[in-house]
This record gives structure tokens, sequence and C-alpha cells, in this order.
């Protein structure tokens, strides 16, 4: 064992393990999301429409764990592995990050309608900025019906979402006050 | 870990978020100006997620079998009225077929005609969407020991499906035929007349540039051209459906909404892709920029 011998008692380690796991589990979960995502059931634009929700949820309730270099390595990790124009998707999700940052307390006061009305408004504007960035940066007329998939996926998926975070949410904010 | 004083901190943490918009427009340029490198990374990471995916692809696949077979109960009797029907319309044309085989045959053995060599054709699962929201494109699985080389032709058990653009060390992804880049030099059977596929991310891609005084016929067949040397000829593609708007619309044979495997084929053709891709010596060796 590594830890045989050190000051510290194994509890402190183990306590310490387990906020590392709670403060990394936003990202790598909504990493795992986006790579899950690409596996093909024939909804192009899904990994955009699940990174968005990810993002959206732990910006409100967890920024410390979701900081913005999480969010710009996310973003290029969706970038990547979606084989867009490199970019587009970062800059749509740190403006989604930082706008969401930005009316935090707001938002973080609301119910649960309120944020997913909300949220529909990131989305469309996420979408569109999308768009408009594969017509600049690809150059061409980009149609516009895979954009709105991608929106109504985003919002389609985001209560189901939300649901399932919000229950590890409460169960990590029982745990850290248990400590 | 570097302890910095609690203003500092703040201060860096109001910068970050500037900052890293910035490196996101740096991302675009590099994007653009380096088309090479950001390939390289693509495919180094789609070739360490594909075996992820492979075995995730598995369920997933397993579930949208139960469903479509579900969907097919809930039409067996349409189906079977229709399918007794196309039997019968199908066992007319087997009778021509076959005469018409014999008599191929017995021409053939009278001009001592050599017959085209069958092309080799290795088959990949295709294992991840490689397309985002506005390409369409998949990745494919290939062994570590692959032999899949840009351009080869990718078919699906109907029909031409895409070609291969970007090859990793164990992935490879191919751009559909509906994808709004994708371009196909084809040739309409009924009337030979040369006309490019054009895609347009629906599942129809829309026919173009038929020359002048033809129009394509509903329900023509549209095979591949080997103008421009990227194709050989007649490999099944689709038939000729006219749209509502009165647009010229290719309806493809391959499924590519349930694509499980591709058959790739070699046919030793380079056209059209960019000279880089080309020149550029393959399989590329490991770690080298």
């Amino acid at each position: 064992m590594v830890a045989k011998g050190r000051p510290e008692p194994p509890m402190g380690l183990l306590r310490r393990l387990d906020a590392g796991a709670r403060a990394g589990f936003p990202a790598f979960f909504t990493a795992f999301l986006i790579i899950l995502a690409a596996v093909p059931v024939g909804a192009p634009g899904l990994m955009a429409a699940v990174s968005l929700p990810g993002i959206f949820f732990w910006t409100i309730f967890r920024p410390a764990a979701m900081p913005a270099p999480v969010v710009f390595l996310l973003g290029l990790l969706q970038d990547l592995l979606s084989f867009t124009v490199l970019g587009s998707g970062v800059l749509t999700l740190l403006i989604v990050h930082g706008l969401a940052l930005r009316w935090r307390d707001i938002l973080v006061r609301q119910s649960f309608l309120a944020t997913w009305l909300i949220f529909c408004a990131f989305a469309a504007g996420a979408a569109g900025l999308g768009w408009a960035l594969e017509m600049l940066l690809g150059w061409h007329i980009a149609p516009a019906a895979p954009g709105l998939h991608q929106f109504g996926i985003a919002v389609g998926l985001y209560p189901a979402l939300a649901w399932a975070l919000t229950r590890l949410h409460t169960a990590m904010r029982r745990a850290e006050a248990a400590l | 870990m570097i302890r910095l004083s609690i203003p500092l901190r703040q201060a860096l943490g109001r910068l970050s978020l500037p900052v890293l918009i910035a490196a996101a427009f740096g991302a675009m340029l590099l994007g653009k100006a380096d088309a090479l490198l950001i390939e390289r990374a693509r495919m180094v990471l789609a070739d360490a997620l594909s075996p992820i995916w492979g075995a995730v692809q598995q369920p997933v696949s397993a579930v949208r079998n139960t469903v479509l077979e579900a969907e097919e109960l809930w039409n067996l009797r349409g189906e079977n009225v229709r399918l007794m029907e196309e039997n019968e319309r199908l066992r007319r044309w087997q009778a021509t077929a076959l005469a018409l085989e014999a008599e191929n045959a017995l021409l053939r053995r009278q001009l001592s005609w050599v017959p085209d060599p069958a092309p080799q054709y290795r088959t990949a699962r295709v294992v991840a969407d490689a397309g985002g929201t506005y390409a369409r494109a998949v990745l494919l699985a290939a062994g570590p020991q692959h032999n899949v080389r840009k351009g080869q032709i990718a078919l699906d058990e109907r029909g031409f499906a895409g070609r291969v653009t970007e090859v990793g060390s164990r992935s490879a992804r191919v751009l559909l035929a509906t994808d709004i880049n994708s371009r196909i030099p084809v040739t309409l059977e009924g009337s030979r007349a040369r006309a490019i596929m054009t895609g347009n991310n629906s599942a129809r891609p829309r026919l173009q540039h038929w020359p002048e005084g033809i129009t394509p016929r509903d329900g023509d067949r549209v095979v591949t051209s080997a103008q421009a040397g990227a194709f050989p000829a007649g490999l099944p593609v689709g038939v000729v459906r006219w749209s509502e708007s009165g647009a010229a619309e290719v309806e493809l044979f391959a499924q590519l909404d349930r694509l499980d495997v591709l058959r790739l084929f070699d046919f030793g053709l380079s056209g059209i892709l960019p000279p880089e891709a080309v020149a550029r010596p393959e399989p590329r060796p490991p770690g080298r920029r």
C-alpha cells in the first residue's frame, strides 16, 4: 500500500477520494454522455443536444465542478468526435456557460418548469449560433432542419436528464452535509 | 499546487472565460489553417474510442432491431400482400432474366469476351455516427492491420453508401452520399445521360446538371459513372423520384438510416480527392507530425 506510513489516517484519504469523485463527476459524466451519443441511433445532432443540458445544469447548480476550462475541453471533445468545424461547439458551450453563470442567481431560484423554459431559449440560441457558425466556417448555405432537430432533441432530453441529475445533485449535497 | 492569493485567484477566474472564448476563435483558425493536424487528432481520438463504441453499439443495435421487428410484425398483413404481388412480378422477371442470361452467354462465347475480374472487398462494422449536426458520416471499426485507404467506396448490401474520407489506425470515416458535401457523378440508366448527385443532408440527394434535352424519368435507375475517375461505372445507386416541389431526387438503394456493416471496395481509383490526400504516403507513420 502506498498510503501506509503516511501521517494521515485512512479515513482522510477516503474522504478526499470521495470529495474528488464528487468534484469530478459532472465533467466526467458529461464527457461520458458525449462519447455515448456517438453510437448511431439514427438521430443526427444528438451529441450537441446531450452536452448542452449537462453543461447548463451543472453550471447553475454546481458551478465549482463545471469551470470554464472544463467547458472548453468538453466542447473540444464534442467538436473532435462529431467531425464538425473545430471551435463551433467550444464557442457555443462557452457562451451558454458564461450566460448561465452570469444569471445564476436568478436561475437557481426558478421552478423546474421555468428552468426548462429558459433552457429552451438557451437551446434555441445554441442551435442558431451553431447554424450560423457552420455557414460562416464551412462557407456554404447550411439547411436549417438539422439545427431544429438538435434544438428539439435538446429540449426533449432536458427534463429526463435534469431529473436524474437533480437526484444525483441532492445525494451529493446530502453527503456533503453529513461530513 | 501553486498557492495564489485570493484576489489574484478571483481575477484569474474572471479572466478565464474571455481568454477561453478567444481560444475558441483560435481553435477555429487552427482548424482552417492546419486541417491535417485536426484530422489526425480526430482519428487518434476515434481510434481510441472505437472499441468502446463497438462494445456499446451491439446492445443498441439489438434494441433497434427489436423495435424494427415489432414494427414489421405490426405491418405483417399489408407487407405479405405486397410481397405476394412482388413475387408474382419477379417470377415473370426471372423467366426473362434466365432467357437473357442464356443469350448473353451465347453471345459472349461468340465474341470471346474477357469478363472484368470481380472486385475485392472487405467488410467493416459501423460503430459510430461521425457527422455531428450538419454532416452525414459514419465511423467504421477496422482491425488493427486493416488496409482501408482513402477514396475506397463503401456499399451496403443493396447499393452505394459513400466514400472513405479519413483513415486512422483502427477506424475509418465514411462520408455518406446524403452529406451536403457529397458530389457523385452518376449515369441515368434509361437514357445513358450523365448527371451529378448532390447531397443535401436529407434522405434523398438531388440530381443536378443533366444534359439539355433530356429529362430524368421517374423510376429511372441511377448508377455510378466512371467520369472523373473516382468511381467504377455501373455501381447501383438508386432510383429517380420527382419530389412534390418539382426537384429530381434519387431514392437510394442503400438504407443509410440503418447501416450495420459496409462493404469497402478498392477499385484503385483516387480521383476528386484533394491533392495532398493522394500524395501523402499511407499508411501514415505514427507519431510524426
